[in-house]
């Protein structure tokens, strides 16, 4: 241990390893101007050390420069929170003395490389987050975008996507209960891997990370720190290249649930002494990021001795050790006098726990290493990049893309199975199948089942957490503003669905280059979006990522906000599927569908990804959503689901795939067949119950004026569907359950 | 009566048979340490299932050498029930208190989903209340629950009432379409000679309370309870 009076004398780093006595801001992946604010903040020319320490937490992953100013306009009030953004993750309470936190993370760049270790150190991450809550993590969600599955690298990387969050969420007995898997040429050569996890603490046990305390213990805990993972914080703030899955290895963590599962346990148990004062993972920028965040947001000093710290291998350097990103690994600040006890918690897990450092008064963040002090600087100084304010343009080719091209009349017939069979339709069954999805007991919906994921809360009996994840990179590509108001409607419509009532969200902002002014400028159309969408529905963002430079010499990806959304269910032995069951009345609630902008049906049939997306009359879709959310909880209705991709026509075969029954249906005239059919307007639901409520759901939806129209019963073993003007004999389509299964199982083990 | 149920440093579903044994069946729980060497006081053990140490060996290899296993042995030995449930049925294997061993499931993949097994023995602590030829249907999580033995100790156990659990369809049939890991004659779950030791790869603690699709799994604790209720009135009578 070193004593809290180091002086702040800045030694240079003159091992023949360390290279030259100073290093240019490029260097580390920092402009020329970046360069002088460094050295403003100094007083001086930062060390060698200091420069790369900079160089991560400055880049855009750590730093957040291009993104802060925007996301200021996200909403956080809410009657419920009680953590924020700015914290590892956001905290709402959920009454009784519980609370949820929850957060949601972007790992595409490693995913890109090494697809297997990328997304299960995803997974390891992000409970980390939520684990620097001190809540116990019961729940993962995951959002992934690939290229085009005939692709052999599109595929692999899928594959091996699949198999890193199984591998890793199943080892630490998390379930993973809800996500979505897109499939777009967009994302070719950049695969999106958004990993969400959602925790259970009660409230007066919330952790947190500001460190405190002059002459208090800093321990480090978990795994040993090793080389892998160096600069990773850095190559996630790059476009990717062909080389790039050659060249970017050494930037890839390797994780270990196992000692992810220990760790977990570890924690808990350590912060439940009350011993602990501060609790902080390591991520990315490994140790730096860690004890630069603590101290800056504590106001206080850190001083580290890299000496202390136990390595995987010898000769490792002072840079190595402060940018590892090893996995598996937190820092706590620990009162001197419970340092052993807390230390003996990990080793009976059998985890490694070394007092590497001790709290100052001053606010220095000070590295020793053995006889030298090559880092003495104000945390902030660190913790605290630059904000910048990126020039903005709408993209010239955005308003000629509202215009859909016309074309030829499809066969409806064939339409319908061809969207069935498309990846981002069609049955993931065999994905959700290598997910543990069923431990801890609490998942009442199973993957698939339902529009959202239900687990019940034996905390709060008889109540349950709903969640569910979406986000549509082509609407927003087409319209940013209002593609990103339909991913947070398209959530709401998700919690409706099983009866739940909307309660925050967590958003994952995948987009390129943010020095390109028009992918700035659709990322803040998306945030604004996103901001009115939450302001309308009464929720806040609590907690968010950015990823920014998703680009490959593609170009950039389709811009993607994923929105992770978490309700509340009263009662989850009340709650609905998407499967249909025998004798049961089918109505359409919400407004009718009259065009096909932004559809699956212009992707899938005609290979087009043209129109502007319609927009979301909240004030509508609120109304829509309590008759849903009523009927559901009210046990008038057996089935909810909302029509979104392929329209009300997908949803019915979806239904009637699931309960392995089939449908007669009639609708309204709203036009043009294909629209009524495949249109994707927001705020529409099928839903299906028992003849003898029917009356009570209409009464229901008049009284708040919600468009509803009785279209159909279940039963047999076809789906019929036909509109009011094509007579009463002739069905517009009429297939087997059996042939829409087929169609809807296209995927099959594919992944 | 009082169950203990172990904990191994990576078991991730100890709380949940805990949770149940306690919260759905109202029995004292203790939680066992693998470094535990006593189980005194215990009625019955149960092996939760999870990754013992990671699993990056052959499954429960290493929890098989674990202090408490020496216990089990001899809790098992002296009669008391145990039932090893996923990682913990991999274990007793690893352990010898049970016969075969587990391959990677056909495929090579992990798999979580409902399944239906058909009870094949009642002559067990575990299925004791349980009918012959009953469907229960329970989920499985599990990468390695291929089951396999050699054919002469297959027949053996086929003699001696060892196959406790076959992989069938919803109405009892067995096939290969039924059967979601390959396991050889479609085995789900074996017992010792003596009966008080079973193990399956399904998990029954994930399937007792309808509010998660099925009780079905509540019979077999149900079963241990009757049994051992009954061997406590008659201290000498033998569990089968």
């Amino acid at each position: 241990m070193t004593d809290s009076t180091t002086p702040p004398v800045v030694d240079r780093d003159t091992r023949p390893l360390g290279g030259p006595t100073t290093l240019s801001p490029q260097a580390v992946g920092l402009t020329a101007g970046e360069g002088q604010e460094i050295s403003r903040r100094l007083g001086r020319v930062p060390s060698p050390l200091e420069m790369r320490m900079f160089g991560v937490m400055w880049s855009e992953h750590c730093g957040y420069k291009h993104s802060k100013a925007a996301l200021q306009i996200l909403p956080s009030e809410s009657p419920h929170l009680v953590r924020g953004p700015g914290e590892n993750a956001g905290v709402l309470a959920l009454g009784g003395g519980w609370a949820v936190a929850f957060k949601m993370e972007s790992h595409n760049h490693p995913s890109a490389v090494d697809p297997f270790n990328g997304a299960a150190t995803g997974v390891g991450g992000i409970i980390r987050d939520i684990l620097a809550m001190g809540a116990r993590p019961i729940a993962l969600v995951d959002s992934l975008r690939f290229g085009p599955l005939d692709d052999p690298r599109s595929r692999r990387q899928a594959a091996g996507v699949v198999a890193g969050i199984a591998a890793y969420g199943n080892c630490v007995g998390i379930p993973t209960v809800a996500g979505e898997l897109v499939v777009h040429s967009g994302y070719r050569g950049t695969p999106l891997v958004n990993v969400g996890c959602v925790g259970l603490v009660r409230v007066e046990e919330i952790a947190q990370s500001r460190a405190s305390g002059p002459g208090n213990a800093v321990l480090l805990v978990g795994a040993r720190t090793g080389r892998d993972g160096i600069g990773g914080a850095a190559f996630a703030s790059t476009e990717l290249d062909d080389a790039s899955e050659r060249e970017d290895r050494s930037s890839i963590q390797i994780g270990d649930p196992f000692a992810g599962k220990l760790l977990i346990e570890a924690t808990l148990e350590a912060w439940r002494t009350g011993e602990v004062i501060a609790l902080q993972d390591l991520g990315a920028a490994g140790l730096t990021c860690a004890v630069s965040e603590m101290a800056a947001r504590g106001g206080v000093g850190i001083t580290v001795d890299l000496a202390a710290v136990p390595l995987r291998e010898e000769g490792m350097r002072a840079e190595e050790i402060l940018l590892s990103e090893s996995q598996e690994r937190m820092l706590l600040v620990v009162r001197p006098d419970a340092a052993q006890r807390v230390v003996s918690i990990y080793h009976r897990w059998g985890l490694s726990a070394t007092i590497v450092g001790e709290v100052g008064p001053d606010p220095v963040l000070s590295v020793r290493d053995h006889d030298r002090t090559p880092v003495s600087l104000p945390p902030y100084a660190l913790a605290e990049a630059p904000v910048y304010r990126p020039a903005v343009r709408e993209p010239e080719t955005l308003r000629a893309r509202w215009t859909i091209p016309s074309v030829p009349p499809a066969d409806l017939t064939q339409a319908l199975l061809t969207l069935l069979a498309t990846p981002s339709i069609a049955s993931k069954q065999g994905v959700y199948e290598q997910y543990d999805h069923m431990v801890q007991v609490r998942t009442v919906a199973v993957p698939g089942a339902a529009d959202a994921a239900v687990l019940r809360l034996p905390e709060l009996p008889p109540q349950g957490l709903a969640l569910t994840c979406d986000g549509d990179g082509r609407l927003v590509a087409l319209d940013p503003y209002r593609g990103a108001r339909r991913a947070v409607a398209e959530a709401s419509a998700n919690l409706a669905c099983v009866g739940a009532m909307p309660l925050g969200i967590t958003d994952c902002l995948n987009f390129g280059s943010p020095e390109q002014p028009e992918v700035f400028w659709t990322f803040r159309q998306a945030v604004t979006g996103i901001a009115d969408a939450c302001r309308a529905l009464r929720i806040p963002v609590v907690s968010g990522n950015v990823s920014f430079y998703n680009e490959s010499p593609d170009g950039p990806i389709p811009p993607t906000p994923v929105i992770t959304m978490v309700g509340v269910i009263a009662d989850v032995s009340r709650t609905a599927r998407i499967q249909f069951s025998a004798d049961s009345f089918i109505v359409l609630v919400g407004p009718p569908a009259t065009d096909l902008a932004a559809s699956s049906f212009l992707h899938a049939v005609h290979g087009l990804d043209a129109g502007r997306p319609a927009d979301v009359d909240f004030k509508v879709h609120q109304r829509v959503l309590s008759v849903v959310r009523e009927a559901v909880t009210r046990g008038w209705v057996r089935s909810a689901h909302d029509c979104s991709d392929g329209g009300v026509a997908v949803a019915l075969a979806e239904c009637a795939i699931l309960g392995g029954i089939g449908a007669e249906v009639t609708l309204p005239d709203t036009g043009r067949l294909e629209a009524t059919w495949f249109g994707e307007a927001p705020s529409r639901f099928v839903v299906s119950g028992p003849a003898a409520r029917l009356a009570e759901v209409q009464a229901f939806a008049s009284t708040l004026g919600v468009p509803l129209h009785v279209v159909g019963s279940t039963g047999g073993k076809r789906l019929r569907l036909r509109t009011q003007a094509s007579g009463p004999t002739r069905w517009t389509i009429d297939l087997s359950v059996e042939t829409l299964l087929g169609a809807y199982a296209a995927l099959g083990q594919t992944l | 009566m009082r169950f203990g149920v172990v904990t191994f440093p990576g078991s991730n579903c100890d709380q949940d048979c805990v949770y149940v044994l306690r919260s759905v069946l109202g029995q004292d729980v203790d939680a066992v340490w693998h470094e535990d060497r006593s189980l005194d006081g215990l009625d019955a053990i149960v092996l939760p299932g999870g990754f013992a140490h990671g699993d990056y060996l052959r499954a429960g290899a290493i929890a098989a050498r674990a202090p408490v296993m020496s216990a089990v042995g001899a809790f098992a030995r002296a009669g008391g029930p145990v039932l090893g449930i996923c990682n913990g049925f991999q274990v007793l294997l690893e352990a010898g208190l049970l016969p075969g061993a587990m391959l990677r499931n056909q495929g090579l993949r992990f798999r979580c989903l409902p399944v239906f097994l058909r009870v094949e023995s009642t002559d067990t602590a575990w299925t004791k209340t349980l009918r012959e030829g009953q469907v229960l249907q329970l989920p499985i999580a599990h990468g390695e629950g291929n089951y396999f033995a050699p054919e002469p100790l297959l027949a053996t156990m086929e003699d001696e009432h060892q196959v406790v659990f076959r992989y069938c369809d919803a109405d009892g049939r067995l096939a290969s379409s039924a059967n979601p890991n390959g396991s050889v004659r479609h085995i789900a779950g074996v017992c010792n000679p003596a009966g008080n030791v079973v193990g399956l790869m399904p998990h029954p603690e994930r399937a007792s309370e309808s509010v998660l699709g099925s009780a079905d799994g509540r019979l077999l604790f149900e079963s241990v309870l009757s049994v051992l209720s009954t061997r406590r009135m008659s201290p000498a009578g033998a569990l089968r």
